[in-house]
């Protein structure tokens, strides 16, 4: 059936079948490869996205179900003016090693920021306890979120000035 | 210079030393975009996309196989069975252990989830549809689940096929001095035992495994997109099983996201790939699923071990013996030196001067998944850490001694070394003692055990609160594979080489036979670089992972990039350095001995300021400067770094957890962690591994098992099931470090991507028993275990109960 889904801003229609999920709608039909799949079970999280604002993970999600709506993806966090201050602090963090579950976490931490500027760390913690990373120990995941709400609190009390 | 944009490349923007030292990774900014490059991001021109049937039961005959109903199926181009590679002896394969594995079942299924077909379509749905069509008859067989009763008399036989097979044994084998070990314990004052299983486990990198094949019709060449650790082995591998010339064949690790050793074996999908791409003539992708890795791929562990402990009264071990029983399931397929049955186990005396020891380890075949060293475990170091580090404890449990000064009075002092263990190993470096205090002051050792002490009167007198517990671990890895005298994997010697060529401008780059799965070689090696040439590790393009633009070697697993390809690199970059000395010397018109080399650059002793950088003699070497007649032009250096001798590295780590005994929940409250690794390159990135590996220490010991019923059903088949730690799982880590360089590495550096993982298990295994105050109970210690262990009742983790 035909689809049409605003990807990054982007409008994109696909016919698809309608067992077809959307981490594959993303992956293979629209070649926006910086969604991983990791487990097909909603454990580990390294396909989460954005679904009308929301983290949702997209190997349990038809792409049907996406039709009409907005997806955000890792490809859509940088800006005309360079990376997101999350993508920046994941790297002044050491927040990443093999890179496969930092898409996913990236996503869910700006979903965190963009709701609670000055998280603790249990709130940093819970916000991620949806995904799995295999290197980190998410020591500097929590470390580089941390950063970047910092960072931006910085940014705005510099903007109100 | 150019003016790095620090909102589009952070890591570029931030301070770069030209050397050693914290800096940021340069490999970074591609996977924060999302555009790593994996290999199921890999898409070719008419690829095509296969999918695996694999076994229901753990033990079956196959009657037959129907693929017609498959091949039917609209977009299915084929079906590949057993018998199709048998017509073209590619139906079993050698293992690196000296036995051969079934690439496709041919007579029977030998564990769930084998292989028993391969469906190539034109889309990966369509290729799992059509696994439905195929009809496969089975005449279920009983199997051999328990590893304990697999050498029983009437135990099923798992591998009829060999002719005169008549039973699941695959080796004994045992290192030691069997009398003296005898002698020691007949002369003991004190000898405890204790029973402890570790038991099998998955790495489950968050990247599973898969492989793209396409044969080039131009060329003729076969190229392999793989998630490979060890891509020149592959290629060995690959001309072995399929005939094709290695010079004919290409393989290419892109990004991979995470191994811990998952990624070095050669799996049957891979074949089955490589097969489909020359009888279809398309490209063909395989990635398995989650359940496939999870039920089919390299598990680790899975030895159950009987250790006794000989001492005197107040603590002093005077011997350590060991029977091992190792479940190497249908196959043995473990991927380790040829020449060590069990790898590294008779490390096993650890961290502690232990006059006497003697170990005896006998593998079988059980009805499950090949495999068996992986996971970040150095060879089995895993398994030998955990035995030594929970039968301290538990001689300090039956002496009742504290676990500290049971440690601190055996531990081997800094004068023993260089230090030959009792099984033969030569320790190159250490000071045990001085991490073993650092940690336990960093942890506040003594407040903790009063807090321990309060908390459990404050429970006995009112059944409220939770118990703490301090656990301890000091451990000692062995790593940097190896000396190739003695270590080699399926026959190819474990050296590694390093190519360096610095460019007309200055820059330079560095070839590699190791491969990053995250460990930031593109970093590391370029600082490595740095560091010899005085250059910025930015003017350093590090190159790996393909087998047409590296050279050879065996690949990155067991901690050896930094030990054996960083020995390569160093040497590689001090040879051109003497090269440059050569071309500095024709350029200036002096003589090489009037030189020195000082940041970057050649000058003449006494006249610093006469003198050329690398980039200007690099310009020189490619230009028309007349060289002497022995000397080359260009610049460039390479080695083949055959380690003299592994590396040691070691800690200390001091664990705090508490219990809940109404429910038996732990919650892990500290980890201090000190590590020793000799010399570290980038501080941050060594920081990294660590935290990682203490992750897996707390999901072995508290959460990860691969248990099986009594049919063979694998219960551990998804990440419903194989539970993996998340944040709330693990506390901030606490972090010290000592630095005793390796005496014999050129950079005095000795690895530390598995130190973690290797000391981690047991020290919270010892938190949780300190904590119940319970002898022993097995991992991992979840809270159904840590409540029966508390009644005195401790499960069997292994089996399913019924």
């Amino acid at each position: 059936m035909e689809i049409t889904v605003t990807v990054n801003g982007r409008t994109r229609t696909r016919d698809v079948e309608p067992r077809l999920l959307l981490v594959h709608l993303l992956r293979d039909e629209l070649r926006l490869t910086g969604t991983h799949w990791g487990c097909d079970t909603s454990n580990c999280g390294a396909c989460a996205v954005w679904l009308d604002g929301v983290p949702v993970k997209s190997c349990t999600v038809l792409a049907v179900m996406a039709d009409g709506h907005e997806i955000r993806t890792v490809e859509g966090l940088e800006g005309p003016h360079g990376l997101d201050q999350i993508q920046i602090s994941f790297v002044q963090c050491h927040g990443l090693q093999c890179g496969f579950c930092t898409p996913g976490m990236l996503m869910t931490a700006r979903w965190l920021l963009d709701r609670v500027p000055d998280p603790t760390d249990e709130q940093i913690r819970e916000a991620i306890s949806g995904q799995t990373c295999r290197c980190t120990g998410y020591e500097n995941i929590v470390r580089a979120i941390r950063h970047a709400a910092a960072a931006e609190r910085d940014a705005a009390e510099r903007g109100a000035r | 210079m150019t003016l790095v944009d620090p909102r589009r490349d952070p890591a570029a923007a931030a301070p770069v030393p030209n050397g050693f030292g914290p800096m940021l990774r340069k490999e970074d900014g591609r996977f924060v975009r999302g555009r790593g490059r994996f290999v199921d991001d890999i898409d070719l021109p008419g690829m095509l996309h296969g999918a695996v049937l694999r076994s229901p039961y753990a033990h079956a005959r196959i009657v037959s196989i129907d693929t017609g109903g498959a091949l039917a199926h609209p977009k299915v181009r084929a079906v590949i069975t057993g018998a199709d590679l048998e017509r073209r002896g590619m139906a079993w394969l050698p293992t690196l252990s000296h036995d051969v594995a079934a690439v496709l079942a041919t007579d029977k299924v030998r564990y769930q989830g084998q292989e028993i077909a391969f469906v190539v379509a034109e889309d990966r749905y369509s290729a799992r549809d059509a696994l439905a069509l195929i009809d496969v008859e089975y005449e279920p067989l009983a199997p051999v689940v328990d590893a304990r009763r697999a050498l029983d008399p009437d135990a099923p036989l798992v591998r009829d096929e060999v002719p005169g097979r008549a039973d699941n044994h695959v080796f004994d084998w045992e290192a030691g001095d069997a009398a003296a070990t005898d002698a020691a314990f007949a002369a003991a004052e004190h000898v405890s035992t204790c029973d402890l299983l570790y038991p099998r486990v998955h790495p489950a990198p968050l990247e599973t495994c898969g492989i793209v094949a396409a044969l080039d019709p131009v060329t003729d060449r076969l190229v392999v997109h793989c998630t490979t650790q060890a891509p020149h082995a592959h290629r060995t591998l690959y001309a072995t099983l399929t005939g094709i010339p290695e010079h004919r064949i290409r393989i290419v690790a892109p990004d991979i996201g995470g191994g811990f050793g998952n990624k070095v074996a050669l799996y049957p999908g891979y074949l089955c790939a490589v097969y489909a791409a020359t009888i279809t003539g398309a490209p063909v992708k395989w990635t398995e699923d989650r359940s496939e890795n999870l039920m089919s791929t390299s598990f680790a562990r899975d030895y159950h071990m009987h250790g006794e402990i000989a001492a005197t009264k107040d603590g002093r071990i005077t011997g350590l013996r060991v029977r091992v029983l190792a479940d190497h399931g249908a196959f043995n397929g473990t991927s380790q030196p040829s020449k060590f049955p069990a790898g590294f186990f008779h490390i096993f005396t650890g961290s502690y001067a232990i006059q006497a020891a003697h170990c005896r380890v006998t593998g079988v075949y059980t009805n499950k998944a090949p495999g068996g060293v992986a996971y970040a475990c150095s060879f089995r170091i895993t398994e030998a850490s955990y035995l030594v580090e929970r039968m301290v404890d538990v001689l300090a449990f039956d002496l009742g001694l504290d676990p500290a000064q049971v440690r601190r009075k055996n531990l081997l002092r800094p004068e023993q070394f260089p230090y030959r263990c009792a099984t033969g190993w030569v320790y190159d470096s250490g000071d045990y003692p001085r991490a073993l205090e650092q940690a336990l002051e960093m942890a506040e050792y003594a407040e903790l055990r009063a807090e321990q002490a309060q908390r459990r009167a404050e429970y006995e007198r009112t059944g409220e609160g939770a118990l703490l517990g301090i656990g301890l671990s000091t451990f000692t890895e062995a790593v940097g594979a190896g000396p190739k005298k003695q270590m080699d994997i399926g026959g190819l010697g474990m050296a590694d080489a390093a190519e360096l060529s610095v460019h007309p401008d200055g820059t330079a780059e560095l070839r590699l036979s190791c491969m990053s799965q995250g460990q930031g070689h593109e970093t590391t090696f370029a600082q490595i670089i740095a560091h010899e040439l005085g250059i910025s590790p930015y003017a350093v393009n590090v190159v790996q992972g393909d087998t047409d633009r590296t050279p050879f070697g065996l690949g990155t697993y067991g901690s050896r990039s930094t030990p054996v390809s960083g020995a390569a690199a160093a040497t590689a970059a001090r040879r051109v350095r003497e090269r440059a000395k050569l071309v500095a010397a024709a350029m200036l018109e002096i003589s090489p001995a009037d030189l020195e080399w000082e940041a970057g650059r050649w000058q003449v002793r006494g006249d610093p300021a006469a003198g050329a950088s690398l980039a200007e003699i690099a310009r020189a070497a490619h230009g028309s400067l007349e060289l002497p007649d022995d000397l080359e032009g260009q610049l460039s250096g390479r080695c083949v770094y055959n380690p003299p001798n592994l590396t040691f590295p070691f800690g200390a780590y001091v664990c705090v957890v508490e219990v809940d005994p109404g429910t038996g929940q732990v919650r892990v409250r500290r980890f201090v962690a000190v590590d020793d690794c000799g010399v570290r390159i980038n501080p941050t990135v060594v920081e990294g591994q660590i935290h990682g590996g203490l992750a897996d220490g707390i999901g072995m010991a508290l959460m990860e098992v691969l248990a099986f019923d009594t049919d063979g059903n694998h219960l551990g088949a998804s990440f419903m099931d194989y539970l993996l730690p998340t944040a709330l799982e693990c506390p901030s880590w606490e972090l010290g470090q000592t630095v005793t360089p390796s005496p014999h590495h050129p950079l005095g550096a000795k690895g530390i991507g598995e130190s973690a993982t290797v000391g981690a298990p047991a020290a919270v295994v010892n938190a949780v028993l300190d904590a119940i105050g319970v002898r022993h109970a097995d991992m991992p210690l979840t809270p159904a275990q840590v409540w029966s262990a508390m009644r005195g009742r401790p499960l069997r983790t292994d089996l399913a109960v019924r």
